[in-house]
Order: C-alpha cells, then sequence, then structure tokens
C-alpha cells in the first residue's frame, strides 16, 4: 500500500509538470498578449511603447527563459505579479480561494445529499409515478444551463421578494450569509444532483437484482436494511467516482455561476484573467485547479479501498 | 367663514408645498452612492487608458484646469468653466493660452498643488518628460502644442505652434486630468492622488472600486456625498435585476441599451432613465489600398446601399440618429444640416432609387446577379459591433455583394486593423470630445495612429489645418460641414448611425446630468446627492 501511494505520488509530480509545460505553452500561442490587449484597448498601436512594455514585462525573453522563471519562482513560493493589477499574484488570488472553496463544497454537498437519497428512492420505487416524477426532475437538471438557472433564481428572487443575492463579504445576517452562496451553489449542483441522482439509481437497481439482496430478503431483513445496508453500501462505488470527476468539472459550472450571481471567486477571476492574457494569474490558477483535480481524483481512489474491502492496493 | 378657512387651507397647503420644494432643492449630505461598473478597468490612471470605464469611477478623483460645465448636458466652448485654473485667457496671436492657478489646493496626500504638476503632466502625455507613461493614447491632442511654461508657482502657458482655439475643449475633457508630480505614473495606475472631491480608497479588480469624500475638497461645502462604490458587475442581466431590486442606486452611465430599458421602465416605474446619443459612431471601414476595395465604384455603390433607418429600427427601436462624421443634432454641435446631408450619396430618402444606382455601379465594376463578389466582413466579437455587421451583410446582398461575418477576438482586433488585415470591416468610433480637430485629426489625418483605413486626402487634410485656426464658430462650421461632406463623398469611413444609450437612476439620487454630446465628461459627482 505504501509503496502505491509514493508511486501514484511521483505520478502526480510528472502530471503537474506535464500540465505546467501544456499551460504555459498553449498560453502563448492563443494569439494577442496582454501588451496586445492593454494598447488595443486604448485604440492605437505604438510599436515602440508595445515593446517597452514587452521588455518590462519580461514578454520579449524566450519562452523557456519565461517557463524556467515561472516554475523557479513557483517553487519559492513567488507567483510572480498581475500584469493588470500589478500587484503580487498571490495576493490576488489568496482571497479569492475561500469564496471558490466554499461555493464548490457546498454545491457538492447539496449535489450528493439530493442526489444519492432521490437516486435511491427512484431505484427502489421504479416504474411508480414517484419514479417518474424523479426522473423527469433528473433529466430536468441536466438539460438545463446553469447560467440560466442562476438567472431564473434571480429573476424570482427579485420578484417575489424584491431583493436578490447579491454577494457582500460581509453578510450582516445567517439568512443573508446561506442566500449568498447556498443559492448559487444549489444553481451550480442541481446539474450534479441529478447526474449523481440517475447514477445511483442505475447502480442500485443493478445491485437490487442481484442474488445476494435475495438472500438477504429470503433471510427476512427489512427493506430499509436491504436497500441502504446491503444495496446501497454496494452501489456507492460508481457514483463516488460521478462525484470526484463532478468536484472536477465543477470549476467549469462555477464560472457562470460565479458571473451571474457576481461572486468575486477564482472561477469568474480565471475567466477575466484570461481576457486580458494576464498570464501569471491563468498560469497559477490553471495549476491550482490541475492541483485540485489530481489531489481529489487520488482521494477518490483511497476512499475506493476505504468503502469497498475487496479492492486492495499491493505493493 | 367657512370660505376663509378654505382660503387659509389653501394658502397653508401652498406654503407647505412650496417649503417641501424648497427642501427637496437643498442637497442632503451624506450617503454612499452604489454605481453598477461594467467592467473591471485595467488601472485607475485616466491618462493612461482611453474607455469611460476608467473616467466614471476615477474623474472625482481629479480636477482639470478647466472643465466642461457638470450640470450642462450639451458641451461647448461657452459652457466650460474654471477648475484649478482660475481664469484662463488666449494671446493676441492665438498661440499662447495662460492659466493662472487657485492658490491654497492640496492633493489628498497632503502636499501642495502647484504650476509644476501641470508641466509634469502635460510633459508627460506629450511624451517629454523622464517618466512615461505605458500607454499615452492622446498624445496626438497636444500635436501643436510646442511647450508648456511655468511662471512662478500660480501662472502656467501652453505655447502653440499654430492658433488652435478648441485646445481649451480638449483640457476640459474628462480625460484631460492634472496629475501630482510626485506620484509615479505606476502608483497613478494602482493608488491615484488627485485634488478632486473624492479619494482613491480601494479599487479590487474585477469586484469593486471605492473612493471618499474628501473633508479638504477646495470647493467648500463640496461633495455632498460621503462616497461612491462601484460594483462591478459584468453581467448585465444580473446588474439590471441589481438595480430594479434597489441594490443599485445607478446603472453605469449610458449602460442600458434601448430594448433593455423598456424592462427597466416596467419592473422600476418610480426609476428615472435618460436616453442620450453617447457621441459614438458605427462605421464601416474599407481596405481601399487593395482590391476589390481599391475601386471608388465599389465602395460607392456599397455607401449608396445602406439603409440607415433600417439599423436604427432593428437595433435601437428608432432611437439612433443618422449623420456625418460629426454627431447630429441637436446633442452634437458640428453636424451638417440635414438639407446639406440629404444631398450626399446614400443619405437621400429615396433608399430604392440609391440601390439602384449602386447596382449599375457594380455593373460597372463587372458585377451582377451572374458573378458576386465574396468578401469578409470583419468585426469584433462583442455584440454592438457583430449586430450591425449582420444587418451590412443582409443589405449588402442587394448590390451582388456576399458578406461573410468574420468574428475577431477584441484581443486581435485593432492589430489585425492595424496591419490592413481585412477587406471590409466593421467598426466603432467613440469620441471624447464633440470636437472637430478631436475627430479629423485622430482618424481622417495622413499617418495617424487611429487613422485605421490610411484614407490620405492632402486636400482635405489643409482643410483640417484651415478649420482648427478658425476662431469664429460660425466660418468654422461652414469648413467642418464641407469636410465631413468630401469625407462622406470619398466613403473614407462611411457612417451608418450615431448610438444613443440609457442611464437610469433612482428618483432618491439627484443632481445627475447625462451630457449629450460625449460619453466621457460628465463625471465629477461633486454635485450629486440623495435625498434619503
Amino acid at each position: 500500500m505504501f509503496a502505491y501511494i509514493v508511486r501514484r505520488l511521483v505520478l502526480m509530480l510528472v502530471t503537474l509538470f506535464g500540465i505546467s509545460v501544456i499551460i504555459f505553452v498553449l498560453l502563448r500561442i492563443v494569439p494577442g498578449n496582454i501588451v496586445d490587449i492593454l494598447f488595443d484597448a486604448a485604440g492605437f498601436v505604438d510599436q515602440a511603447d508595445k515593446a517597452n512594455l514587452e521588455k518590462e514585462l519580461g514578454l520579449d525573453q524566450s519562452i523557456v527563459v519565461q517557463y524556467m522563471q515561472w516554475i523557479g519562482g513557483l517553487l519559492h513560493g513567488d507567483l510572480g505579479y498581475s500584469y493588470v493589477s500589478e500587484k503580487p499574484a498571490l495576493q490576488e488570488i489568496l482571497p479569492r480561494i475561500p469564496i471558490t472553496a466554499k461555493l464548490a463544497a457546498l454545491a457538492l454537498l447539496f449535489s450528493a445529499s439530493i442526489g444519492i437519497p432521490l437516486g435511491v428512492i427512484s431505484a427502489v420505487k421504479q416504474g411508480t409515478r414517484l419514479d417518474y416524477a424523479l426522473r423527469v426532475v433528473s433529466l430536468s437538471g441536466l438539460s438545463l444551463p446553469s447560467f440560466w438557472l442562476g438567472l431564473l433564481i434571480l429573476m424570482a428572487s427579485v420578484s417575489m421578494f424584491g431583493t436578490m443575492p447579491i454577494f457582500n463579504p460581509n453578510p450582516a445576517t445567517w439568512t443573508e450569509a446561506f442566500a449568498i452562496y447556498a443559492v448559487p451553489a444549489m444553481a451550480v449542483g442541481f446539474r450534479s444532483a441529478a447526474l449523481t441522482m440517475r447514477i445511483t439509481r442505475s447502480s442500485m437497481l443493478e445491485i437490487l437484482r442481484q442474488d445476494y439482496i435475495r438472500t438477504a430478503r429470503a433471510k427476512g431483513a427489512s427493506e430499509a436494511s436491504v436497500n441502504y445496508h446491503h444495496a446501497l453500501k454496494n452501489a456507492v462505488l460508481p457514483v463516488i467516482t460521478v462525484i470526484g470527476i463532478e468536484a472536477a468539472f465543477l470549476i467549469g459550472g462555477l464560472i457562470v455561476t460565479e458571473t451571474v450571481f457576481n461572486i468575486p471567486g477564482v472561477a469568474r477571476f480565471l475567466v477575466e484573467a484570461i481576457r486580458w492574457r494576464d498570464y501569471p494569474i491563468v498560469q497559477n490558477l490553471v495549476m491550482l485547479i490541475a492541483v485540485v483535480v489530481v489531489v481529489t481524483n487520488f482521494t477518490v481512489d483511497m476512499l475506493y479501498a476505504a468503502i469497498d474491502p475487496r479492492i486492495r492496493y499491493t505493493d | 367663514m367657512s370660505g376663509v378657512r378654505t382660503l387659509a387651507a389653501v394658502a397653508l397647503s401652498l406654503f407647505a408645498a412650496s417649503n417641501v420644494a424648497v427642501l427637496a432643492a437643498e442637497p442632503k449630505k451624506g450617503g454612499i452612492l452604489k454605481v453598477h461598473h461594467r467592467d473591471s478597468p485595467a488601472s485607475a490612471s485616466i491618462h493612461e487608458e482611453a474607455t469611460f470605464s476608467v473616467n466614471i469611477p476615477f474623474m472625482g478623483i481629479f480636477n482639470n484646469l478647466v472643465m466642461y460645465k457638470q450640470d450642462v448636458a450639451q458641451n461647448s466652448l461657452d459652457s466650460i468653466v474654471p477648475d484649478l485654473a482660475e481664469s484662463w485667457a488666449w494671446s493676441g496671436d492665438g498661440k499662447k493660452l495662460s492659466f493662472k492657478l487657485r492658490q491654497g489646493v492640496k492633493w489628498h496626500d497632503g502636499k501642495p498643488f502647484t504650476s509644476a504638476d501641470v508641466k509634469c503632466t502635460f510633459d508627460m502625455v506629450m511624451g517629454k518628460s523622464q517618466q512615461k507613461f505605458r500607454k499615452n493614447p492622446r498624445k496626438s491632442w497636444y500635436n501643436e502644442v510646442v511647450d508648456v511654461t511655468p511662471s512662478g508657482d500660480f501662472e502656467v502657458a501652453f505655447n502653440l505652434k499654430r492658433p488652435q482655439p478648441s485646445l481649451l475643449a480638449l483640457l476640459a475633457s474628462g480625460y484631460t486630468p492634472v496629475y501630482p508630480c510626485h506620484v509615479s505614473p505606476g502608483d497613478m495606475r494602482t493608488k491615484p492622488v488627485g485634488t478632486g472631491p473624492f479619494k482613491f480608497v480601494e479599487f479590487k479588480a474585477n469586484e469593486s472600486i471605492k473612493i471618499t469624500r474628501n473633508p479638504d475638497y477646495w470647493k467648500k461645502g463640496l461633495p455632498h456625498l460621503d462616497g461612491i462604490e462601484y460594483n462591478i458587475v459584468p453581467n448585465l442581466s444580473t446588474a439590471i435585476l441589481g438595480f430594479i431590486s434597489g441594490q443599485f442606486d445607478m446603472t453605469f452611465p449610458t449602460g442600458v441599451t434601448i430594448p433593455l430599458l423598456k424592462d427597466v421602465k416596467a419592473q422600476a416605474p418610480k426609476a428615472v432613465c435618460v436616453v442620450a446619443p453617447n457621441n459614438v459612431s458605427t462605421n464601416i471601414i474599407v481596405n481601399s489600398s487593395s482590391p476589390p476595395f481599391d475601386n471608388l465604384d465599389i465602395r460607392q455603390a456599397m455607401a449608396l446601399t445602406l439603409d440607415r433607418k433600417a439599423f436604427v429600427s432593428i437595433l435601437f427601436e428608432g432611437q439612433a440618429d443618422i449623420g456625418g462624421t460629426m454627431l447630429p443634432a441637436p446633442g452634437g454641435l458640428w453636424s451638417m444640416p440635414k438639407e446639406m446631408l440629404e444631398k450626399i450619396p446614400g443619405y437621400g430618402p429615396d433608399i430604392n432609387a440609391s440601390r439602384e444606382e449602386a447596382r449599375k455601379l457594380m455593373a460597372k465594376a463587372g458585377y451582377g446577379p451572374d458573378k458576386r463578389l465574396a468578401v469578409k466582413v470583419a468585426t469584433r466579437n462583442i455584440p454592438i459591433y457583430r449586430d450591425p455587421a449582420i444587418i451590412l451583410i443582409d443589405q449588402l446582398k442587394g448590390i451582388y455583394i456576399d458578406g461573410e461575418l468574420e468574428v475577431v477576438e477584441t484581443a486581435n482586433w485593432f492589430s489585425k486593423v492595424a496591419r490592413k488585415d481585412y477587406a471590409l470591416g466593421l467598426n466603432l468610433t467613440g469620441n471624447a470630445v464633440d470636437d472637430p480637430d478631436q475627430s479629423f485629426f485622430e482618424n481622417y489625418s495622413c499617418g495617424s495612429e487611429r487613422n485605421y483605413t490610411n484614407y490620405c486626402n492632402k486636400e482635405i487634410e489643409k482643410l483640417f489645418g484651415e478649420q482648427s485656426i478658425e476662431a469664429d464658430v460660425a466660418k468654422r462650421k461652414k469648413l467642418v460641414w464641407e469636410i465631413d461632406k468630401k469625407l462622406q463623398e470619398d466613403v473614407a469611413r462611411p457612417i451608418i448611425y450615431h448610438g444613443r444609450s440609457g442611464s437610469c437612476w433612482q428618483p432618491h439620487v439627484k443632481g445627475i446630468t447625462i451630457m449629450v454630446n460625449s460619453s466621457y465628461n460628465g463625471y465629477r459627482y461633486e454635485d450629486l446627492w440623495m435625498d434619503k
């Protein structure tokens, strides 16, 4: 097991190195850099001024030198300076991480706490009206784009309550704090909840047809015991995989949700940084997301072994 | 007796009403004005940027030498009032503009303001100082200025190569604040220091911009507000919902489109909304240096086929203006009279006759129903560019031109245009000041950086100079009309329309004036107050 973990950790480092190269090269392949954009915004192109600024930002150096400078700085905890705000990248990124982390965690919690129980109910009540109703809900969850759902929520909120949950870094009341985070989390987590529900349902249906379930029933186990103790425990593995993948994909949903709900998190910041070609911000943020995804994958793999005793990672 | 009582009651109610009116007109102190901001500006330095996304939040931090009177909607030489300059005077030959400066003014960091700051600012804008701006988009505004010479601490003079009466108009723009000598351009981008009614508090990129009341402002009793918070909400739907729900006191000035205005009025009927021209023209850029548009017949045919009313009707529900280069009246000061405009090919009332003529020109150039001309119509990938480009493509079909939309990301748009890597494009041109000097020299002068089409007509160039030195406004207007007419006839950069946009605020916000001939000059906000 120990050797397996070490192997995985080394693999993670190799993956992150590969990602860092890909990000760095891709960013520079995309047409236009920060200097083009800054000057384009001013509506004119003065080649001498542009060249000066490129030199000032170090963009005139070779791509290899620029990469080495970035990685060297990263290893020393120096993420560089934002080209746009001229502040240290760390100072720009750090305050935004907890905001997005809270949103993502709440969205995943919503997804799991709604998706798994409803998926089980749908499977257990297969073919009933309740099952059909839940399947409609899950299908709509997969079909509704989160930005549209977010806008609908905002419009309903303004129409019904005369207000809307716009971000405030220091919410005055518990309800305000709840509205600020929970409402957008529900908007972004709805799709994920729907997917979790469908996976749980199909996985449960497969398990419920297994011989050992029939045996449990024959032995007189209660329906609740059969469904939750025997079936769900075995059906949950693919669900964990899906939740793990969804955690990685969540950033896509968060970009639109943070935009619609005007939340100053990492995801919206990333989009703005890409728009400005603010390389230090984009590179470091994408690396951060890559680390989160790689660590989540690793955690999910470790969870398999913890949940299912049949799975063992041998040396 | 009852009649007396009635009279007394009427008199009392009239008194009360007039009293309320007086009280309502008396500005109240305090309050933080919450305004929606459409995007996160690149920096806080007005001199280095070319978008009113910077002027709006940061103009209140500064003073100019002179400025456009903030409660007069139409900017003109007559509406220019003293600011940091107490007075100004032109020399007899019109080549020297002298200012007497206000004494006792302090920068927000406590240092005194002197003529050295004025010299520093304009030396930097003219690119003559050691310290340089990263970007200097309005350097060409001061091409006729030889130097700026201080005389003692409180007098300064602008010495010119030739008379340029409109220099005063440029100095009054929201784009022309006076910067402190002792603060570096880098610091001005992130922590600006001014002499204005508001002090800089913070600028959180993509989040908010906060400014607070300057208690030591040299205009005693101003500003009325305690501060202004600009919340950056790039999603317009969210921003409008925020305004409707009362979370914003004001929308981003000029940030409400005409179709969206209806929604605002329906859902917030008490909101005060104003539609005004923004002095931004939508125009066609034609690469006349390479085929097929090196052929004047094809360029003229294209100008003739434009149904400008259709653009205005579809995109603005009829609320936009048709004109030449200069912003049309009544908002604009320098536009041609209607009868003169209608004589220009393509501006006449009979669009079918114009198109018939256009088809003949196309036939002369060798194109017809059996031999159509295929071109790419390049434009920026944002709705205000893309939408009219689509209508343009549709209209060009009528004269055998098959346009294909080529959308270009903002990051690459101006570089592409500057490289002349297009045949036909749709562009927007904003004018900071409603003055022919700014518009003609910037967009049509031979060799100008913003003359994207490389249009160069020495004869017209001479006229640019003639109108620029003309001090008699009536004579200058006639010259300007003649130039504008020729520019349209030459198909230099056919103007499709001049846009209008809406601004809304809650009824408790008082003292806002939306300028009708510029979107860059009316954001000092020292007279704004809130009746709540």
